[in-house]
């Protein structure tokens, strides 16, 4: 049963020392009864009360951390089934399936190939599933070691005692998940996961199958688990991926309270645009390693922009580095163009300008990720701050140009920037961005 | 305790909407549960696909939908083609060339041409407007009229027109209105109230709660998504329960993943794969939050989404 923070607030020492990282035990107590906190952060709770809470209190979905050092993820921790309830906490990540009958080299490199930065975040494929297929230890055991050589973490889907054994012993250091796990081997396979310190993935044919064999591997003491929704088909992949978070955050079942791995690479084998449908379906609805045949580009782009959507914090807007974004070929005597750091913004804004074919550089303060018209009422966009941008970025030094455009919804700028900057040429542009092509065309 | 499964159906339900006659007529909504959730109780009606065609042609095209349309010369003749797309449910025909700011085509000759398509396709149709809400406001008026017993989906009424649109689209020529809103569920529902306080009827109305792409700005479309089927089902908001249409390829063909050429972006590869892979992920992204149908442009689009929707429902 779920404690009240009022509940809660009665066995802490409220002493309100904030070693907690709360301003008082009463804060502190309703963050951990919301799931936000657990319960051990607080230094000064007596043996009996710590008891009495954690199990009462503890989130209802746990954090599994994979990898390491750099590589280290996290997955699963969430405490809510849709992103307005509150925010959602671990972004799904990514896996390319390699097999020994694959070209191991060639998949391997394309797989790296997908690397790049999107506001502020590295895209690029997390994980590789490495499948074991009979080939016997010693050939698996010279694949993981391949895939491990690119240093991403490593999925070991084997249930072969011996052949996980050898793969580990060659990555266990890197903090692969060990997926091999079902029914009939599970407190093997638990052994040999416990041993190498990594999390265990399970699997069954049956959701009642699958809650008996992860609570018997709990009752063992094996905790640090992942729930493979398994490949029988798309619906069932689907309903097993719904009904295992839904147990756990609304019917608060903590057996399914454990991340989930689903193969859609297997469940859409050869159909590399149904993978990518369904990776955006999984995305949404409880997916928290998704394997893939491969990731090509174009599936990266849509994929990886989609999931940067979902696992935004509602509260915490999406910004781009401020600083000077060339378009079209700008060069330093190209017009300059100014606007605010908010994601979408520049998304619409840069999109536009690449239509017009005009070379400008695009300049983008700090306005604190808000829109155009909010930061200006918040006081984040004036002419004191587009200024200051221009001088703290060194602007007249990089750009000979002195010509700046301005959003059309900040036309009131004009007269106070003109005396801010006044080697500057103040122009006011449009008030929506669809109207820049032409705009930009006229201008030139 | 063993794991037992209790089905979860909500006791609202999603408004059950028919567009289109004959055997070919679609029912959209009517489920009693979030999107593909089989295990609390079966989608009376699976989510829908439609294809978008333009009556500007399509030479600016990736090559796939160049390939598809092949030598037609009309847009009847492309729209009769679209119909018999594999996994295409519906035809939605855009009346671009209608834009003051472009071709600016008479209303009447748009209206005409909608009739022609409606008349030599057995399939539902939809018609678009060309985004401007004055001239939509006049155009989509005539359409409705033009159309009157082919019970056609018009897209759409907006805030700004939808007195004149829902007036003859929804009363008087008995087409189903579609109730544009900008990704905010309160807009979504003070539009249906309005067209409700009109006379139009709850049943008769399909919502487009607004979209993006994937990536550019698409959480947003998610949680209104998410949100308003939570109120519609879970709270028994009458004014919520409409189905929703969720035209996605209008959007995605127009951000820089899908327009970018290869010369540009030799990293990328190709343009067709990045438009198609844009299309189907943000689709598929929809249908997932729960939109009853969603509209798109590519073959290979239409048949990926089509298939993914069989194999869960």
């Amino acid at each position: 049963m779920a404690l009240t923070g009022i509940q809660i607030f009665k066995l802490t020492p409220k002493k309100n020392c904030k070693e907690c990282g709360s301003p008082t035990c009463m804060a502190f107590s309703m963050k951990v009864a919301q799931g936000a906190v657990t319960i051990d952060k607080c230094p000064h709770m007596s043996e009996e009360a710590l008891a009495q809470l954690s199990e009462a209190t503890a989130p209802p979905m746990k954090t599994i951390t994979i990898g390491a050092g750099d590589e280290e993820h996290k997955l699963g921790g969430e405490t809510v089934l849709f992103r307005h309830e509150k925010t959602l906490v671990s972004k799904n990540l990514y896996a390319v399936n390699l097999t020994a009958a694959d070209d191991a080299d060639a998949k391997l490199a394309a797989m790296t190939k997908v690397d790049y930065d999107r506001i502020g975040e590295r895209m690029y494929v997390e994980l590789v599933n490495v499948k074991y297929t009979g080939e016997g230890a010693d050939a698996y055991a010279a694949l993981v070691q391949k895939a491990a050589a690119t240093g991403r973490t490593l999925v070991l889907e084997c249930a072969d005692a011996d052949a996980a054994k050898a793969a580990l012993a060659v990555c266990k250091d890197k903090g692969p998940v060990l997926n091999g796990a079902n029914p009939s081997n599970y407190e093997a396979m638990s052994a040999i996961a416990t041993e190498a310190g990594v999390a265990l993935g399970v699997t069954a044919d049956t959701l009642e199958a699958l809650y008996d064999t992860v609570a018997a591997l709990e009752k063992a003491g094996n905790k640090n688990l992942v729930l493979d929704v398994g490949t029988a088909s798309i619906k069932d992949a689907f309903s097993k991926a719904v009904l295992i978070r839904r147990a756990a955050l609304k019917d608060e079942d903590r057996t399914f309270g454990y991340p989930s791995i689903v193969n859609i690479g297997a469940i859409a084998a050869g159909k590399p645009e149904l993978q990518a449908a369904l990776a955006a379906v999984f995305t949404l609805k409880y997916g928290s390693i998704l394997v893939m045949e491969d990731m090509s580009y174009a599936q990266a782009l849509a994929l990886y922009g989609l999931r940067q959507n979902i696992y935004t914090d509602p509260q915490k807007p999406m910004k781009v580095e401020p600083g000077i974004y060339p378009i079209n070929g700008a060069d330093e005597n190209s017009v300059c163009v100014t606007t605010v750091d908010f994601a979408l913004t520049y998304f619409v804004v840069s999109g536009e300008l690449e239509r017009s074919g005009v070379p400008c550089n695009l300049l983008i303060s700090d306005a604190g990720g808000m829109s155009v018209l909010t930061a200006w009422a918040a006081g984040k966009l004036s002419a004191g701050t587009i200024a200051k941008f221009i001088e703290e970025h060194e602007i007249a030094n990089k750009i000979k140009n002195r010509t700046l455009i301005i959003p059309g919804k900040v036309a009131v700028l004009k007269g106070e920037m003109e005396a801010k900057l006044p080697d500057w040429n103040i122009v006011v542009g449009t008030t929506e961005a669809v109207q820049l092509v032409k705009f930009m065309k006229d201008y030139k | 305790m063993p794991f037992k499964l209790t089905p979860q159906p909500f006791k609202a339900a999603i408004k059950e909407v028919e567009v289109g006659c004959g055997a070919k007529a679609i029912k959209l909504g009517g489920e009693k549960t979030f999107p593909f959730y089989s295990f609390d109780a079966e989608m009376p009606n699976a989510p829908k696909v439609g294809v978008e065609i333009s009556d500007l042609g399509f030479e600016n095209e990736v090559a796939g939908i160049k390939d598809f349309y092949g030598d037609v010369t009309n847009v009847v003749e492309m729209a009769k083609k679209a119909a018999a797309m594999e996994g295409a449910d519906f035809v939605v025909l855009r009346l671009e060339s209608a834009d003051p700011n472009g071709v600016n085509k008479s209303v009447d000759e748009c209206a005409e041409l909608a009739k022609a398509v409606a008349d030599a396709i057995d399939a539902p149709l939809a018609i678009m407007g060309c985004k401007n809400d004055e001239k939509d406001g006049e155009l989509l008026v005539k359409v409705s009229e033009v159309l009157e017993g082919k019970n056609a989906m018009i897209l759409s009424a907006k805030e700004a027109n939808y007195k004149t649109i829902g007036a003859s689209a929804g009363m008087a020529y008995g087409q189903k209105v579609g109730a544009e809103s900008a990704v905010d569920i309160n807009l979504a529902k003070q539009l249906n109230v309005l067209l409700t306080q009109l006379g139009v009827k709850g049943e008769t109305v399909v919502m487009n709660l607004g979209t993006a792409a994937a990536g550019y700005g698409y959480e947003y479309v998610a949680s209104t998504l998410d949100r308003t089927k939570a109120a519609a089902l879970g709270q028994n908001d009458d004014m919520l329960q409409m189905p929703i249409i969720t035209p996605i390829s209008t959007e995605t063909y127009g951000v820089k993943e899908a327009i970018a050429s290869e010369d540009d972006m030799p990293e990328w590869g190709s343009q067709e794969t990045r438009a198609i892979d844009m299309e189907v992920v943000t689709a598929a992204a929809c249908l997932a939050s729960g939109s009853n149908a969603v509209i798109l442009r590519h073959p290979a689009s239409v048949a990926t989404v089509s298939t993914m929707i069989k194999e869960l429902m």
